[in-house]
């Protein structure tokens, strides 16, 4: 009996065609994807004809959280989201926290601030790309960026002794000051880092290989680009000129000189290329930022009621004996009004910002995140489409999906 | 931010939207039967081309609050970088909302994730289904009458053993 189905000659061909198609299941343990995310892969031979995309393996739960964490405790979890760079996610949440509290904080926070950001975005693009040289074959190339991690993570641990979780930032101020070896230290790296980065490009820039692997894969338009809320290095290497230090200028990118990085093809290769010239720009601004350091307090004074007063003022005057209790005691801290604020900055990966709404106590009554990996992992099946399948790992490592953010 | 002769326009157009600023930010309460036409305006004439975000608050326990979901669109144009703020409020048992992904691709992922955790349905959405919470969870987990703790799928799930699998 013949197939009851095939009325036309098009059905007919795509009923022919699908019997080439199989899936494989990539993920959620896979070596190149770097993190617990699925995918579902439509292949026709070695080409990718649709992929599914399955998320949901790390939800935590995160958003939820932040409804019973107050506006403090809520920054250890923000270390987990994105975890190559914590500290952008720490100054984008109390950035967002101080936008609907309406704090100002002091220049020497905001110039602080400003200079860890940077790092963590070195932080995070040396990890990026050096992911997308592991995937396509470039083992030393992946070495040369972890071995500056390293110093990266030994200036955070002088910083504020944790490596990888640090939770630096409070409501109105930092943890802890700023020490003259920190300042020595991130000094050192602004001496000895262009130094690797020469290296990484001579090692990758006109590698054969790896341009092969990375050129003409993967192509997102500029239209595309905006349609599909692409930001950060993925949206400039398709040519938009977004940037928020730029843009709506916070902390104290108005003050430094820098340039935007973008390029215009769109593909893997203009995505690694503007990672790498961001690398560029943002030690130019932290050289910039740490000579111009400014002096005095770094949290924001006692009579504003939110960060916690040093020990010598808790101990000699009233006001901070005052202060100290007032903030320690539940719901007496905090003056947050009733109304919703979106703060956002420019992450390494892209725009991360967060929506508060305050309901008066010290605990927010929602706290959204926009997580730039789950908007750019939206991307992939668009990306893939018709590529092969060893272009899949080229895609995925210069999209920078972090699944602990894609999922929170 | 947005720019004035955008807030009057809209404000002509559609008198029914309540505007309002905080932090430097516009917002506007938009009522759902125009938002789909505020959207495709917003797109057309003023130029917000980009979705930062779009998310949604359960004002079940907040005080003063009239209505139960209050959805958040957050919009920005690329060319000016003016920001506005949509607000659109829904309260069971109709909590459908138009989908805004006729026009902003971006939004599809999104809208899959408030659909996720809040259970709003989008109209017009070209595949919605949970995106975070398995497919056979049955509960909406941000929503505020849902504990925190969870009602006790994480130590109630069936366990499957190797002979029966």
């Amino acid at each position: 009996m013949p197939p009851a189905a095939a009325k036309t000659l098009e059905d007919l061909a795509q009923a022919k065609s699908r019997d080439y198609v199989w899936t494989l299941n990539f993920g959620p343990q896979h070596p190149a994807t770097h993190t617990t995310l699925r995918l579902l892969l439509m292949l026709e031979g070695e080409r990718v004809v649709d992929a599914i995309p399955d998320i949901g393996y790390l939800h935590s739960g995160f958003e939820k959280i932040g409804e019973h964490l107050n506006y403090n405790q809520y920054v250890t979890v923000t270390d987990r989201m994105n975890y190559i760079s914590p500290l952008a996610n720490n100054v984008a949440w109390h950035g967002a926290v101080e936008k609907l509290l309406g704090l100002e904080i002091t220049p020497r926070c905001k110039y602080l601030r400003t200079i860890l950001v940077e790092l963590a975005r070195i932080s995070d693009h040396l990890l990026c790309n050096g992911a997308v040289g592991l995937d396509t074959g470039a083992f030393t190339y992946f070495l040369y960026a972890f071995y500056q991690r390293e110093v990266l993570y030994d200036i955070f641990e002088t910083l504020c002794g944790a490596r990888f979780t640090n939770s630096y930032t409070r409501v109105g101020g930092v943890m802890y000051d700023a020490t003259p070896l920190v300042i020595e230290k991130i000094r050192a790296f602004v001496r000895n880092f262009p130094k690797t980065l020469e290296d990484m490009d001579r090692l990758l820039n006109r590698n054969r290989i790896f341009i092969d692997r990375t050129k003409g894969v993967g192509v997102l338009t500029k239209n595309e680009a905006i349609n599909r809320s692409a930001t950060g290095p993925i949206a400039r290497a398709s040519g938009v000129t977004r940037d928020l230090r730029k843009d709506d200028p916070y902390l104290a990118y108005a003050d430094l000189d820098f340039q935007i990085c973008c390029a215009t093809a769109g593909d893997c290769f203009a995505r690694y290329l503007v990672r790498m010239a961001e690398m560029r720009e943002s030690l130019k601004i932290v050289e910039q930022a740490i000579e111009n350091l400014p002096s005095g307090p770094v949290n924001v004074g006692i009579d504003e009621r939110t960060t916690l007063p040093d020990k010598k003022q808790v101990y000699t005057t009233i006001e901070g004996t005052i202060s100290h209790f007032e903030l320690v005691m539940t719901n007496r801290g905090f003056e947050v009004p009733n109304d919703e604020a979106y703060g956002a900055i420019e992450a390494p990966n892209g725009e991360l910002g967060f929506y508060l709404v305050g309901d008066g106590t010290d605990v927010a009554y929602r706290a959204r995140c926009r997580p730039p990996s789950y908007i750019h992992f939206a991307l992939f099946p668009h990306l893939i489409r018709g590529h092969t399948l060893s272009d899949v790992v080229a895609v995925l490592g210069s999209l920078n999906i972090i699944a602990a953010e894609l999922d929170r | 931010m947005i720019d004035a002769a955008t807030k009057t326009a809209l404000s002509e157009a559609f008198p029914s939207i309540a505007w309002s600023e905080f932090r430097g930010d516009t917002r506007a309460v938009v009522p759902r039967e125009v938002l789909f036409e505020v959207f495709k305006r917003l797109r057309d004439e003023h130029g917000f081309d980009f979705v930062v975000d779009i998310t949604c608050v359960d004002y079940l326990n907040f005080r003063g609050a009239e209505d139960r979901f209050g959805l958040v669109y957050l919009l920005a144009s690329t060319h000016t970088n003016e920001r506005i703020t949509l607000r659109v409020f829904v309260n069971e048992p109709d909590l459908t909302v138009p989908s805004a992904v006729p026009l902003w691709e971006g939004a599809n992922w999104l809208e899959r994730e408030v659909w996720d955790m809040f259970g709003i349905p989008f109209e017009g959405h070209p595949d919605l289904r949970r995106i975070l919470m398995p497919e056979e969870f049955t509960a909406f987990p941000l929503r505020k009458d849902y504990p925190l703790q969870g009602r006790g799928e994480r130590h109630n799930f069936p366990v499957l053993h190797r002979e029966d699998a």
